[in-house]
């Protein structure tokens, strides 16, 4: 047995924690290129390079990029259509 | 200038003269990558320069065997702050590539077998600074280094030297390649630690 090149999306909750508000690892993302939704903790995310690279289960394309520099980072969804997120029905 | 003392090999290595700013040495080779790893048989493999007006020059594997070849030995630097000296690589140089290719573009953007890509200006692809590699340190370059060819630019942090590079199109404009839009710089240079956007 080899070891995967990537681990799985719930490794995104941290890094992604800094950025967004909500949490994340109980959220649904729909990839842009072949149109499966599913939970952004099934993605696979590649770790070992310049940035973070999570790609979609089924095409392999990439959904979600984070780039983060000491002081700023760069989140781009692009290949994503949407996140969605589970809310409160009270507020 | 002192009198040079025996075993001294290059230039001092103590504080580290070789390291561009930010960088520490390793003994490794560690390998990054963005996505799974593409296997391209060499006979299936081909790499392909595009012009700004869509002329085509192409190379079979066979075909950039039989180009004149070069062993640079290379100082390499990646963003993540790894550097490793004195690398040693086969391949054909871009100037031998690009003689012969008739084009006024300004810039490069090299694409991958996988679908990476990463732009530079074209003259930092000319006179002896870059490389299209198939060996290293005498060995063919395994798939995760980015073989069966990758790309050589090692004056650029190494996200710039293109892991199982296909091609590269020639624009008259700048077209930001897989880095380069999410927040790295567009040049790179580690001398001057061109890590991020604004650097
Ligand atoms: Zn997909």
């Amino acid at each position: 047995m080899t070891a995967l090149p990537y681990v799985d999306g719930n490794m995104l909750d941290g890094p992604l924690g800094e950025v967004f508000a909500v949490d994340l690892s109980s959220a649904t993302a729909r990839c842009a290129h072949c149109g499966t939704p599913g939970p952004v903790a099934g993605l696979r995310v590649y770790s070992h390079a310049p940035g973070l690279v999570a790609r979609c289960p089924t095409c392999v394309e990439v959904m979600l990029r984070l780039v983060r520099a000491p002081d700023r980072a760069w989140l781009d969804l692009r290949g994503a259509t949407f996140l969605q997120f589970p809310m409160s029905p009270d507020r | 200038m002192g009198i040079v003392t025996p075993g001294f090999q290059g230039r001092p290595r103590s504080g580290t003269p070789d390291l561009p700013p930010g960088q520490y040495l390793t003994p490794d080779f560690p390998v990054l990558s963005a996505g799974p790893t593409p296997k391209v048989p060499q006979d299936q493999w081909e790499f392909v320069i595009s012009t700004e007006t869509g002329t085509e020059h192409r190379w079979s594997w066979a075909e950039l065997m039989a180009l004149p070849q070069e062993t640079p030995t290379v100082d390499i630097h990646c963003v993540t702050r790894w550097s490793k000296l004195g690398t040693t690589w086969r391949g054909v140089s871009l100037d031998t590539l690009l003689d012969g290719v008739e084009s006024a573009a300004d810039y490069a953007l090299a694409h991958s077998y996988g679908g990476y890509t990463t732009n530079l200006p074209l003259d930092d692809l000319r006179d002896g600074q870059a490389w299209l590699v198939h060996t290293y340190d005498g060995d063919d370059l395994p798939a995760e280094h980015g073989g069966p060819a990758r790309l050589l630019v090692p004056h650029l942090y190494f996200w710039k030297s293109a892991k199982w590079v296909r091609g590269l199109h020639l624009t008259i404009e700048d077209t930001p390649g897989f880095w380069e839009t999410a927040g790295y710089h567009d040049y790179g240079d580690p001398w001057r630690e061109q890590r991020y956007q604004g650097d």
